[in-house]
């Protein structure tokens, strides 16, 4: 009984060591992911108050905060991130749509792909940005050249890691699914889309990244909304805090479209193997 | 018994493209495969060995119908095979897994083909998976298997669409001394409960005189079937205790006999072909010059 009785107080102990080292973990991963973006806040704070950076130019960071919350509020900066996001989402969006299947398509026709590829590349290699005169040119300074210009940045990773991903599946695959009997149909529904699925989503998170890079510059150079604007706009007007409230809410989106993708990425090939582990 | 399989004067041979210009105009056709003539009965273990390079993944190859014959037929059941099927299941030295798929996704993937519904499909995967001894592992995908379990499960896999005839290209080849030894004795296992045609390629002469009926000794390139050597134990306990037995020692010094030169000759080969391009380069550079 007396054993029963010490077993009995053991167990409720070790558990909670257990949830101890638990949260013990878990703080110290949060401790990891923020201590450098903590610092720099806090030397974004400070430097400007003690006159090391003009104030006027780099107002401390809760100033900034205290303006973007004032943005928030009077509605203004939904309405530019709305505006940004629809662009942003539409061209990526439709380039999604235009990009892998053709992408397939192209990967899976070898001759097509050893023609396009060259051209794809030098495509690739053309800074949308450079373009974006002949956008505004041909289609005006409204939406349309807008979202035109997000899917130009957004295509060509797509098409090329798209083409990429079909021509570089493991033959020993393709092999042991045709000695299986499946035809031509079955064997790219099979076996090419889902092998190429990581290198596609390479040219996914490529073109999340450029999506949201070259719409900003856009609509620095001609919109009358979205948040390029409304940096572009606030600096004009002096409006200094509003200009890195602008940036800040920027770099938010980054990050979470980033997160979004590499989720959504983790959930669609959780099986490859990852060569950290 | 009945003749499961046989190949007539089967030739293979390659057009190699060479991507250096200077070689271009060596573009002859390489033979790999000269005049192969075998026959395998129903239900028969027929192994067969051969230096590297001798062509056996390529007569495995034409038998699973990926390649066609530059001439001669190879006939299934008396008739002439048109393509791959399920009637004939191959397992591959480097797994060929889908990595994209579980151990029973793998295992399911060929009876999909065949078009085995849902749920008999999940039945019948999962009673293969037990029977290479994987119960347990089924959600686990490849890369989270050792290299046994990855061969098992394509064992399993070729296994589970019931294939008339089961292709192997050294499937245990990758695997270390122990691995190999209890998927051999797994096979025969297998293969007496089945009563499959099984066709299995290997290096090992051990290996060919444990598991086979019978061995055929292949030449090196252009690869012919030298002999045929006739295996007569009755029942195998372990390749170990075969081990001892002076039959066994007799015919794995037989077959020995039979490839040792082949042997030589293929590593000639192999050590050549680089000499050779150069050597044929400066031939032509000296035809040149006189002429
Ligand atoms: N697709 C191909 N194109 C050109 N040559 C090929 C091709 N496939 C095989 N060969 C050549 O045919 C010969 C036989 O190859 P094969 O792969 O059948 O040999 P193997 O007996 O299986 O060798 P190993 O034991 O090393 O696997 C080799 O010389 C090889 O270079
Ligand atoms: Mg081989």
């Amino acid at each position: 009984m007396a054993n029963g009785r010490a077993g009995e107080l053991v167990l409720p102990k070790a558990k909670e060591s257990e949830a101890a080292r638990w949260s013990l973990a878990a703080l110290r991963k949060l401790f990891k992911n923020s201590i450098v973006i903590v610092v720099l806040l806090a030397i974004w704070e400070v430097t400007p108050r003690l006159g090391i950076i003009n104030i006027t130019f780099f107002p401390p960071i809760s100033q900034v905060l205290a303006t973007w919350w004032q943005l928030l509020l009077s509605g203004d900066l939904l309405d530019h991130t709305a505006a940004s996001l629809s662009r942003s989402i539409g061209g990526f969006a439709l380039a999604i749509v235009v990009s892998i299947p053709l992408g397939l398509a192209i990967g899976w026709w070898k001759p097509v792909a050893e023609y396009l590829n060259p051209f794809l590349e030098l495509m690739r290699n053309t800074a949308a940005l450079a373009i974006l005169p002949v956008f505004i040119l041909l289609l005006g300074l409204g939406e349309t050249s807008k979202v035109a210009i997000v899917f130009y940045a957004c295509i060509f990773p797509l098409l090329l890691n798209t083409i990429s991903g079909v021509k570089n599946v493991d033959p020993l695959l393709i092999k042991s699914a045709r000695s299986m009997g499946l035809n031509a149909v079955s064997l790219f529904r099979k076996v090419i889309v889902p092998a190429s699925i990581p290198t596609i989503f390479v040219g996914i998170r490529q073109a999340g990244a450029s999506s949201i890079l070259v719409l900003v510059a856009a609509e620095m150079v001609g919109a009358t909304s979205g948040l390029g604007y409304l940096i572009q706009y606030a600096q004009f007007s002096f409006l200094i805090t509003e200009m890195y409230a602008g940036i800040i809410t920027i770099s938010v989106i980054g990050l979470i479209v980033n997160y979004v993708l590499v989720s959504l990425e983790k959930r669609l090939t959780g099986w490859k193997q990852n060569a950290r582990e | 018994m009945a003749v499961k399989i046989s190949i007539e004067h089967v030739q293979k041979s390659f057009r190699i493209k060479r991507n250096m210009g200077a070689l271009k105009e060596e573009a002859q056709p390489l033979s790999a495969l000269h005049d192969i003539n075998l026959e395998v009965r129903q239900g028969e273990f027929m192994v067969i060995v051969g230096p590297s390079g001798c062509g056996k993944s390529t007569l495995l190859d034409l038998l699973a119908g990926l390649t066609t014959p530059s001439s001669g037929r190879i006939l299934l059941d008396g008739k002439p095979i048109a393509g791959p099927n399920l009637d004939r299941g191959i397992v591959f030295q480097q797994y060929a897994l889908f990595p994209w798929k579980t151990a029973l996704g793998n295992v399911e993937f060929g009876l999909e083909a065949k078009g085995v519904g849902r749920e008999e499909r999940r039945k019948r995967a999962k009673e293969y998976i037990d029977l290479v001894g994987l119960s347990g592992f089924e959600n686990r995908y490849p890369h989270e298997l050792s290299g046994g379990m990855k061969q098992r499960v394509a064992i399993a896999r070729s296994l589970a669409y019931d294939p008339e005839v089961l292709l192997m290209d050294e499937p245990f080849a990758a695997l270390d001394a122990q691995t190999r030894e209890t998927l051999q004795s797994e096979l025969l296992r297998i293969w007496e409960t089945t009563k499959k045609t099984i066709i299995f390629i290997t290096h090992g002469i051990e290996e060919a005189v444990y598991l086979g009926q019978r061995v055929a000794v292949m030449s090196s390139r252009p690869g012919r079937i030298k002999q045929v050597i006739d295996i007569p134990f009755e029942s195998r306990s372990s390749e170990e205790d075969l081990r001892s037995n002076p039959e066994f020692v007799r015919l794995r010094h037989e077959i020995w006999e039979l490839l040792k030169d082949e042997v030589v000759r293929a590593q000639e080969q192999e050590k050549s072909k680089t000499l050779d391009s150069f050597k044929s380069a400066d031939a032509r550079k000296g035809v040149a010059k006189h002429g």
